[in-house]
């Protein structure tokens, strides 16, 4: 719950967080360590100096750890937690469901956890979401395009292989796809960060909700011109939104272009937890406003009502919960930290 | 044997035609992004460049054109004989260092990477993006100092090279946008028109606001990517110390931060 300077508690639903193991047991090749480096360097290059964390505690923190960032020392009332395999990178996997689901089990009222599959895996990825539906009643997938597995290095939301998953969703209700375009390396002659297959993806499922994280950067022109057609189209602000502390003016012009294209209805926060961390990232949003200039030439405005949709009700109406009864619910259950 | 004299004036030479080369996707040469880490000049003939992306995972296929722009560059300067270009530490990288050192022309290197298939619609793609950007920051100069749109979409090439820019940006885009306009063949004489669109075609005034729209975003896409990309940079190499005035970033590349296992030892 974040609570405003004049006494409004807003909603905050976390579009967007991990609960990763990046150490150098966990790796399995360069690979592993150069991809969760990556992560640090986006880290330490956008967070504000105070909320700097050493590497080796980004690189693995605990189930004490999320609880407390996110809910104790963060405003956060709810967490999406993302699975990313990574199978080829991490030998436990990056942040596998079953790890996920273990820690969320101690809040479940706090934690949403998603699922992932691969569709490379043909027969095996329908299995796999059978088993993430039955075993853990998921509402929502990721999908990480660029996921490096053996001779490939990464596919399209749009391969037929990746449609047939799909299909399997819709049939199984799990509605949300969250999709990470990554740079899908092979071929080569492509784009590596392509975000077109969205477009196709997005038309051919209409009960599908398509939530591009990062709004697709470092596509946002070619991601604002895709959403702007396809209702069912979501940015999630994680990335976008940490450059409010370094660059509030790039901020400003990406938030400006995503309420005018995208709309207010259609962006969902995400703190990318842990690779920043949401209280600063709330409280500094919160107070945002988009210079006059910007707004003008845009046309847009971010008010509070904006603010809070964004915050957590766009993320709530896509995962089905009803705000006020989950209020309640949290208020009789307030934050703890967990006896050791 | 090169004096020290001879030698940094060379350098100097090869640093001077690395600003030729762009990142494709920023349209920003690499030594204004930092990319270039290190010229060297072994004798009076040979040159070696070494460059680093602001991650491991950087575009593979940009990193080939940068590296083969690198190779281009300096070749063209009279007295080099032999190039070598280093890439470090990118998941790429053996292939593109094999490639570009190869002696083998780009087109041979990068087709078997991508079972016979070329770049030219991604390099296409890039190089709109390009052109769109550099004819923004020249539009707005004029759109702000009030010029109506109808005479804005039909300026000539001619006044366009009258023009004096005032704004620093569009001061800065004003021979880039001209030099992309005649290359990619969309103007040629002084009565062509200044501002067509990608595709060649004139813009009509009225659809001027909506011209400006899309090319905006192009601009705050590239921008907000170029900003991350000099971010990622600058702490690519860098490690979290706590002291006793809270966390600094620390550069271990510099040998300054102890090895892992010793830090946690003696924390």
């Amino acid at each position: 719950m974040y609570k405003t300077k004049d006494g409004k508690e807003i909603f905050v639903l976390d579009g967007h967080t991990h609960f990763w193991d990046g150490s150098p047991e966990n790796q399995s090749n360069v690979h592993g360590k150069q991809f969760i480096d990556c992560f640090y360097a986006y880290h330490t290059n956008l967070s504000p100096p105070e909320h700097l964390w050493e590497k080796a505690r980004f690189e693995k923190y605990s189930e004490d750890d999320i609880y407390r960032d996110l809910f104790i020392d963060g405003p956060d009332d709810m967490a999406i937690i993302q699975t990313t395999v990574l199978r080829d990178f991490y030998k436990q996997g990056f942040s596998s469901i079953e790890r996920s689901s273990s820690m969320a089990k101690r809040h479940p009222e706090r934690f949403i956890v998603n699922g992932s599959f691969d569709p490379r895996d043909g027969e095996k990825a329908l299995e796999q979401i059978h088993y993430m539906k039955e075993e853990f009643d998921i509402q929502g997938v990721k999908i990480y395009t660029a996921e490096w597995h053996g001779n490939s290095k990464g596919f399209a939301l749009n391969d037929p292989d990746a449609y047939k998953c799909f299909e399997l969703c819709d049939k199984l209700g799990i509605k949300n796809i969250h999709v990470h375009k990554g740079p899908t390396i092979i071929p080569l002659s492509k784009d590596a960060f392509d975000v077109h297959d969205v477009d196709y993806a997005a038309t051919d499922f209409q009960n599908l909700n398509w939530i591009i994280e990062h709004c697709g950067l470092p596509r946002l022109d070619d991601f604002c011109w895709i959403a702007v057609q396809e209702n069912n189209v979501y940015g999630g602000l994680a990335v976008a939104l940490p450059f409010i502390h370094a660059r509030p003016r790039y901020f400003a012009e990406v938030i400006a272009e995503l309420l005018f294209w995208v709309g207010e209805d259609n962006l969902l926060f995400g703190s990318d937890y842990a690779i920043w961390t949401p209280r600063w990232l709330v409280e500094k949003f919160w107070e945002f406003q988009i210079p006059e200039d910007i707004a003008q030439e845009r046309g847009v405005q971010l008010t509070d009502e904006i603010k809070e949709k964004i915050l957590g009700l766009n993320a709530a109406r896509l995962y089905g919960i009803d705000v006020e009864a989950k209020k309640k619910q949290l208020s009789n259950a307030p934050v703890q930290i967990a006896a050791e | 044997m090169l004096t020290d004299i001879i030698k940094t004036d060379l350098e100097f030479e090869v640093w001077e035609c690395l600003e030729r080369v762009n990142d494709p996707e920023l349209d920003e040469p690499l030594t204004d992004m930092g990319f270039i880490e290190r010229v060297e000049v072994i004798d009076s003939h040979r040159v070696e460049v070494g460059f680093r992306l602001p991650t491991y995972w950087c575009s593979p296929n940009f990193a080939f054109l940068m590296a083969f722009g690198i190779r281009r560059e300096v070749e063209k300067l009279r007295w080099v004989r032999s190039i070598r270009v280093e890439l470090s530490d990118h998941c790429f990288g053996d292939e593109v260092n094999e490639g570009v050192n190869s002696g083998r022309a780009f087109s041979a290197v990068f087709a078997q990477y991508c079972d016979g298939a070329d770049l030219e619609a991604v390099t296409e793609t890039f190089r709109a993006k390009a052109f769109d950007r550099r004819q923004e920051a020249v539009l707005m100069d004029l759109r702000k100092r009030g010029l109506s749109a109808k005479r804005i979409v039909s300026m000539t090439l001619g006044e366009f090279d009258c023009t004096e820019f005032e704004d620093e940006d569009a001061i800065k885009q004003k021979p880039r946008y001209r030099e992309l306009l005649l290359s990619c063949g969309l103007a040629e004489d002084s009565d062509d028109l200044a501002f067509p669109t990608w595709e060649g075609q004139k813009i009509a005034a009225g659809l001027l606001p909506q011209h400006f729209e899309r090319l905006r975003g192009v601009r705050i896409n590239m921008e907000f990517n170029g900003a991350m990309c000099r971010g990622l940079a600058s702490t690519r190499y860098k490690e979290v110390e706590i002291g006793p005035d809270g966390p600094t970033l620390v550069d271990f590349i510099a040998g300054r931060v102890p090895p892992r296992e010793d830090a946690r030892a003696q924390g």
